[in-house]
C-alpha cells in the first residue's frame, strides 16, 4: 500500500468526519451551548461559548420547576411510552405475520385499512368525546390505546415488508412438528423479526414520547402531565426563556437517547442477524 | 352494502348521542352558594387552568398563595395550558366534555363568547363585588346582560412603545398624527436607526398597526364596531379602517423595519428597543414586564404614545381589557361556594397589594380603589393617563365578536410586500366572513 | 407464490384471529372517531353544538383562497422531502455499510435527529437559519457564500423547511435502506467485486436488489411529506403571510379559530387527496414487489 493511498484515505477519513460533525453534531452543540447561558444570553441566540455555563443550574431549574413537575412528567411519558410500544409490537407483528403468510383477499383488505390509518389524520375532539364514553377520558389507558392505533399502521408496514426475509420453510417446519399457531409465532417468528421489532420499538417510541398534541387533549390534568408539554410551558406564547426551553429539550431527549443506545447496536448489527439468515 | 349502511347510521346515531351528551353540563347548584365561605375547617381542593404564559402565571400564583394562606384548609392547584389557539382549543374541548378545573383563566371579549357563557359558566352578576368592578370592563365578560367574568390582571395599552433616549437625543417630540410620527421615522432612520421594530418571527406580533388603530378608527366612525358586527362596514371600503393596513405597507414601501425583520421573533424585538437599536415597536404593553425583567436598566427608557391618527385633535389611546377568571357550572357545591369566595378574594385590596408586589402592572386595575403602586413602570404612567383623561377606547375585540383567524398572516403578507394594504383588507373582510358564518352570527 | 397451492395444514398456522385484538383497538380508538368525524364535517360545529348544514364546509373550504397555493406547496415539499431523502440516504446507507473507519460513531449521530421531538428540532434550526446572527449564514459568510434569509424570503422558506424534514428523517431512511443491504447476500458482493467497483455494485445488486427498501422509503416519506405539519408549524406557521402553506397548516389554523366542522372537512379532502395519490403509487409497489 503506497503511501499516497494511505494520504488520500486520511483525508477521506478526515472530510468525512468533519462533514458528519457539521452537519449532524453541531445543532446539538448548540442547544447545548444555548441550555448553558443567562436568559438574556440565550435572547441572543448565538452559537457562543456562555459567559458563565450555567447547565447544571438551568437543568435544575427545569426539572424542579412546579414542584419537581418535569420528574412526574418523564414518569408518566415513560409509562405511556413503555405500554403503547409493547402493545404495538405485539399487535402489529400478529397482523403483519398472517397478512404477509396468507396474501390473500382478507390480507389485502387489511392492508387498505393499515393504508388508511397511514394516511388518515386522526380526528381528536371526537376521540375526546368516544374516550368519555368509554370512560377512558384522561385515563393513561386511554391514550396508550389511543396511541396504539395511531402508530399501528407504521409498525405494521415495516414487520410486513420485515417478513418477506423470513422463510415459509421455517415456520412450515414447525408446523409439521405440531406446533401451535401461537408458539410458532412467539418463538419462530418474533425472535426473527428482532430487527424490525427494534426500528419500530425505536420510531414508535420516539413518536409517543414526543407527541404534544395527544397528551394536550386526551390527558388533561397536571398529574397526567407529560414531557412535551413542559416543553410547551416554557415555549409559552408571549415570552420566552430560551436557556429554559433549551434545558428543557435535553431533559427530554434524554430518555429517547437512552433507548436508542440501549437499541443502537441491534438497530444496525442485529439487522445483519435478521437478514443473513434470510 | 346494505350492512354497511347500517353501520353506518348507527354510528351517525351514536356520534349525535355523545355530541348531546357532550352539551349537557351539570346543573349550577345556586342554593348553596350563600356568598360567605362554605366548611371553613373541612380540606377541599380546587383546580384552576391557567395558560402558560409567564404574566399569567405569576398572577395566578400570587392568587392561589394569597388565597391559601388565608384559608388553610383549601388547597389551590394550578394547571397549565398553552396560550393561543390551541389553549382556546382545550378550554372548548374541556367545557364541552364537562371536564374543566373548578376555576379558569381565560380571555374577556370576542373569545369568551364562543364559549356559550350563558350554557358553561356560573352567572356572577349578584356577586357583592361587581360594584367595585369597572363598567366598560363589565361588558366584555357578559352576555345578555349576566356578567360571567371577575378581572384578573390589569388592563394593557395597545400602541407604540418607544425609546425614549433616541427621541431625546434626536429632539424629537411625541407625534399626536401619523403624519408626524412618518417625519420622525425618517429622521430616525437618517440617524442609523431602525425606525420601527417588526418582529414577524412570532406572527400575532404583526397586527398591532391594525388592531391599535382602532381608537382612530372609532374616532372617525363613531358606528363601526356595530355595523361592522351587522355586516354592513367593510375594512377595505372604510378608509379608517383601511389605514392600519396601509400603515403597515408604508413602513415595508419606506424601509422602516429593521433588518432581518421577517423573522425577528417578540424576545428579540423588546431586545432591539430596549437596546435602543430601534425606535418604535408597535406593540401591547403587557411586554413591558418582560422587558423590565430582562433589560433592567433600560426599562426607564422605554415610553408608550398612543398609535397617532389622522388629526391631532383625535388623539388616544387603544385598550385591551384584562382576561379574567370564570367559573364552570360543572363546578358545584361545598366548591362552588369556594371558588366563588377566591374569586371575591381577586378583586380584594389584599390581593391587589400582593399582585403589586409580584407582577409589575401593564396598565390600570379595572377595579374601583385599586391603586397602581408608587414605583409603577414609565410606559404604563403614560398608558394611565391616556385612560384618566378619557382618550382611550377598547381595542375591536372587546367590541365585537367578529375577528378573522388570518389577520396576522395578512398583515406580514403586506409587511414583506407580498400583498398591498388593499387586497389584505379585502381577503381580510373574506376571512371574517367564514369566521361569522362559521360562528352561525346573524345577518352573515 | 402461490398460495392458493399451500396445503390447508399450512393455512392452517396463521389464523385470521390474529388480526382480531388489533383490528379491536383499530375500531374503537380510530375507526369509529374518524366516522364521528366525518358526520362532524358535515356541521357547523362548536364543539357545544353541530347544526347539520350538508356540504356547506366543503364548498367553502374549497372556495379558500390559501387552497390552491397551499396545495401546491404541498405537492413540493412532499416530492422534494421524499427525493431528497432517498438521493442522500441510499449512498449514506451505503457509506455505512462499507468498511470506513468511525462507521459506528457516523451510524449513531445520523440517527439523532431522529431522536429529537420535531418541535425542539423547528425551534433549533430556526435559529441557525437566522439572516444575520445565525450560524448556518454565519459560516456561508465566511466562505463567501451568499447569505439568505432561509425563513423570511417568501420565495424559500418552504424549501428551507423541507431541507430541516429531510435532515430530521435522513436517520429512519438510512436505517431501512442499511437493512435493506444488509438483507442482500454476500455472494453477490463478491461477484460484483471481480466484475467492477463501486458503481457495478451500486447499478446492478443495490438498486434492484433493496427495491422494497426504496419503495417503503418513497412511500412513507411521501404519506409523511403530504401529512407534514409539526415542522413547518413550528419553524414558519405557513408563513411568511402564507407563502409556506400547506394542507395542514390551511386546515389547522381553521381548527385554532374554531371552526372545528370547517377544519374536519379539511381533512376528509386532504384524506381523499391523499389517497388519490399514494394508492395507486402502493398498488404499483405491491406489483414490483412480486414481480421479485
Amino acid at each position: 500500500m503506497s503511501i499516497r493511498r494511505t494520504i488520500t484515505n486520511l483525508l477521506r477519513d478526515v472530510i468525512l468526519l468533519v462533514t458528519f460533525i457539521l452537519v449532524f453534531l453541531v445543532p446539538f452543540i448548540f442547544i447545548l451551548l444555548n441550555a448553558a447561558k443567562t436568559r438574556q444570553e440565550a435572547a441572543l441566540l448565538e452559537f457562543r461559548w456562555p459567559s458563565e455555563f450555567l447547565l447544571w443550574a438551568n437543568l435544575r431549574e427545569v426539572i424542579t420547576y412546579g414542584e419537581n413537575r418535569m420528574l412526574l412528567a418523564l414518569w408518566n411519558s415513560t409509562l405511556l411510552t413503555v405500554g403503547s410500544v409493547t402493545l404495538i409490537v405485539v399487535l402489529s407483528a400478529l397482523v403483519a405475520f398472517v397478512m404477509q403468510r396468507r396474501s390473500d383477499r382478507l390480507a389485502s383488505v387489511v392492508g387498505s385499512f393499515m393504508l388508511a390509518g397511514l394516511i388518515i389524520p386522526p380526528a381528536v375532539v371526537p376521540t375526546v368525546f368516544f374516550l368519555q364514553w368509554l370512560n377512558l377520558y384522561k385515563t393513561l389507558t386511554g391514550m396508550i390505546m389511543v396511541d396504539v392505533a395511531l402508530n399501528m399502521p407504521f409498525a405494521i408496514l415495516i414487520f410486513r415488508a420485515f417478513m418477506n426475509s423470513i422463510p415459509r420453510e421455517l415456520d412450515e417446519a414447525a408446523i409439521l412438528d405440531g406446533a401451535s399457531p401461537l408458539r410458532i409465532f412467539f418463538s419462530v417468528i418474533l425472535p426473527l423479526l428482532r430487527p424490525a421489532i427494534v426500528t419500530v420499538v425505536v420510531t414508535s417510541s420516539v413518536n409517543i414520547f414526543n407527541d404534544f398534541v395527544g397528551p394536550l387533549y386526551f390527558l388533561p390534568g397536571e398529574k397526567n402531565v407529560t414531557a412535551p408539554l413542559t416543553l410547551f410551558s416554557f415555549i409559552s406564547q408571549f415570552s420566552s426563556q430560551y436557556n429554559l426551553l433549551f434545558a428543557d429539550v435535553v431533559v427530554m431527549t434524554i430518555i429517547p437517547l437512552i433507548i436508542f443506545i440501549f437499541f443502537q447496536r441491534q438497530l444496525v448489527s442485529g439487522m445483519m442477524g435478521g437478514a443473513i439468515k434470510g | 352494502m346494505k350492512k354497511q349502511t347500517m353501520l353506518l347510521v348507527a354510528l351517525l346515531g351514536l356520534s349525535l348521542i355523545l355530541a348531546a351528551c357532550a352539551g349537557q353540563t351539570a346543573p349550577a347548584d345556586t342554593s348553596s352558594d350563600s356568598g360567605a365561605v362554605a366548611a371553613e375547617d373541612a380540606p377541599i381542593t380546587l383546580t384552576y387552568l391557567v395558560d402558560d404564559g409567564e404574566t399569567d402565571q405569576l398572577l395566578a400564583h400570587a392568587f392561589a398563595d394569597g388565597y391559601m394562606e388565608l384559608h388553610p384548609n383549601v388547597t389551590i392547584e394550578v394547571e397549565n395550558r398553552p396560550g393561543g389557539g390551541d389553549g382556546d382549543n382545550v378550554v372548548k374541548t374541556r367545557l364541552a366534555t364537562g371536564d374543566m378545573t373548578d376555576v379558569f383563566f381565560y380571555n374577556a371579549g370576542s373569545l369568551l363568547q364562543a364559549l356559550q357563557p350563558a350554557n358553561t359558566l356560573v352567572d356572577l352578576t349578584d356577586e357583592p363585588y361587581m360594584d367595585t368592578v369597572d363598567d366598560a370592563f363589565k361588558q366584555t365578560v357578559a352576555q345578555d346582560g349576566k356578567i360571567y367574568g371577575v378581572p384578573s390582571q390589569s388592563a394593557m395599552g395597545g400602541g407604540i412603545l418607544y425609546n425614549k433616549k433616541i427621541y431625546a437625543d434626536l429632539g424629537l417630540s411625541i407625534p399626536t398624527t401619523w403624519e408626524e410620527f412618518a417625519a420622525n421615522n425618517e429622521i430616525i432612520k437618517e440617524a442609523g436607526i431602525a425606525p420601527v421594530i417588526a418582529s414577524y418571527g412570532d406572527t400575532w406580533t404583526s397586527q398591532l398597526f391594525v388592531l391599535a388603530d382602532y381608537y382612530n378608527v372609532q374616532a372617525a366612525d363613531p358606528n363601526f364596531a356595530e355595523e361592522y358586527t351587522a355586516n354592513q362596514a367593510k375594512y377595505a371600503t372604510t378608509p379608517a379602517a383601511l389605514a392600519g393596513f396601509a400603515h403597515i405597507q408604508e413602513g415595508y414601501d419606506k424601509g422602516w423595519y429593521q433588518q432581518d425583520y421577517a423573522t425577528t421573533t417578540y424576545e428579540q424585538g423588546m431586545g432591539l428597543l430596549a437596546n435602543g437599536e430601534g425606535a418604535h415597536y408597535p406593540m401591547l404593553s403587557f411586554a413591558l414586564p418582560t422587558i423590565a425583567t430582562n433589560f433592567p436598566d433600560k426599562i426607564d427608557d422605554i415610553g408608550f404614545f398612543a398609535q397617532p391618527g389622522a388629526s391631532a385633535d383625535e388623539n388616544g389611546a387603544t385598550i385591551w381589557m384584562l382576561s379574567a377568571n370564570y367559573i364552570p357550572l360543572t363546578t358545584t357545591g361545598d366548591k362552588l361556594a369556594v371558588a366563588k369566595d377566591f374569586l371575591a378574594y381577586t378583586v380584594s385590596s389584599a390581593a391587589i397589594e400582593l399582585l403589586n408586589e409580584r407582577v409589575p402592572p401593564s396598565g390600570p386595575y379595572l377595579i374601583k380603589g385599586a391603586e397602581l403602586p408608587a414605583d409603577v413602570l414609565p410606559a404604563v404612567q403614560d398608558i394611565a393617563a391616556y385612560i384618566e383623561s378619557g382618550d382611550s377606547a377598547p381595542a375591536l375585540e372587546f367590541l365585537s365578536p367578529v375577528k378573522g383567524p388570518n389577520l396576522e398572516h395578512l398583515c406580514v403578507a403586506v409587511g414583506t410586500g407580498q400583498m398591498t394594504a388593499e387586497e389584505a383588507a379585502a381577503a381580510y373582510d373574506e376571512d371574517v366572513k367564514k369566521q361569522a358564518q362559521q360562528l352561525g352570527l346573524e345577518g352573515w | 407464490m402461490a398460495t392458493s397451492a399451500r396445503p390447508r395444514v399450512i393455512m392452517k398456522a396463521y389464523p385470521n384471529w390474529f388480526y382480531l385484538p388489533a383490528a379491536i383497538v383499530f375500531g374503537l380508538f380510530f375507526l369509529i372517531p374518524t366516522v364521528m368525524a366525518f358526520y362532524y364535517s358535515l356541521t357547523r360545529w362548536t364543539l357545544f353544538d353541530a347544526t347539520f348544514i350538508g356540504f356547506q364546509n366543503y364548498i367553502t373550504f374549497l372556495n379558500d383562497p390559501s387552497l390552491k397555493s397551499g396545495l401546491i406547496n404541498t405537492i413540493i415539499y412532499a416530492v422534494m422531502t421524499s427525493g431528497l431523502k432517498v438521493i442522500i440516504s441510499l449512498p449514506l446507507a451505503m457509506l455505512l455499510t462499507s468498511n470506513i473507519r468511525f462507521k459506528d460513531f457516523y451510524r449513531s449521530i445520523t440517527f439523532f435527529p431522529v431522536l429529537v421531538s420535531t418541535v425542539a428540532v423547528g425551534i433549533t434550526f430556526s435559529m441557525l437559519m437566522q439572516p444575520s446572527t445565525g450560524l448556518i449564514n454565519n459560516v456561508l459568510g465566511a466562505i463567501g457564500l451568499p447569505q439568505p434569509d432561509w425563513l423570511g424570503n417568501p420565495d424559500l422558506a418552504l424549501y428551507s423547511v423541507a431541507l430541516v424534514d429531510v435532515w430530521k428523517g435522513l436517520g429512519i431512511a438510512t436505517v431501512i435502506f442499511m437493512a435493506g443491504i444488509l438483507s442482500i447476500p454476500q455472494e453477490y458482493f463478491e461477484a460484483a467485486r471481480l466484475e467492477g467497483g463501486t458503481w457495478v455494485k451500486f447499478r446492478y445488486i443495490i438498486i434492484p436488489l433493496a427495491r422494497n427498501a426504496t419503495f417503503t422509503v418513497i412511500l412513507l416519506s411521501f404519506i409523511g411529506g403530504l401529512r407534514t405539519f409539526d415542522l413547518i408549524w413550528t419553524m414558519t406557521r405557513g408563513g411568511p403571510g402564507f407563502a409556506s402553506d400547506v394542507l395542514t397548516s390551511v386546515i389547522y389554523k381553521q381548527y385554532q379559530a374554531g371552526f372545528y366542522g370547517l377544519s374536519t372537512a379539511g381533512n376528509v379532502v386532504l384524506f381523499i387527496l391523499v389517497t388519490i395519490i399514494v394508492y395507486p403509487l402502493m398498488s404499483y409497489f405491491n406489483r414490483k414487489e412480486l414481480e421479485l
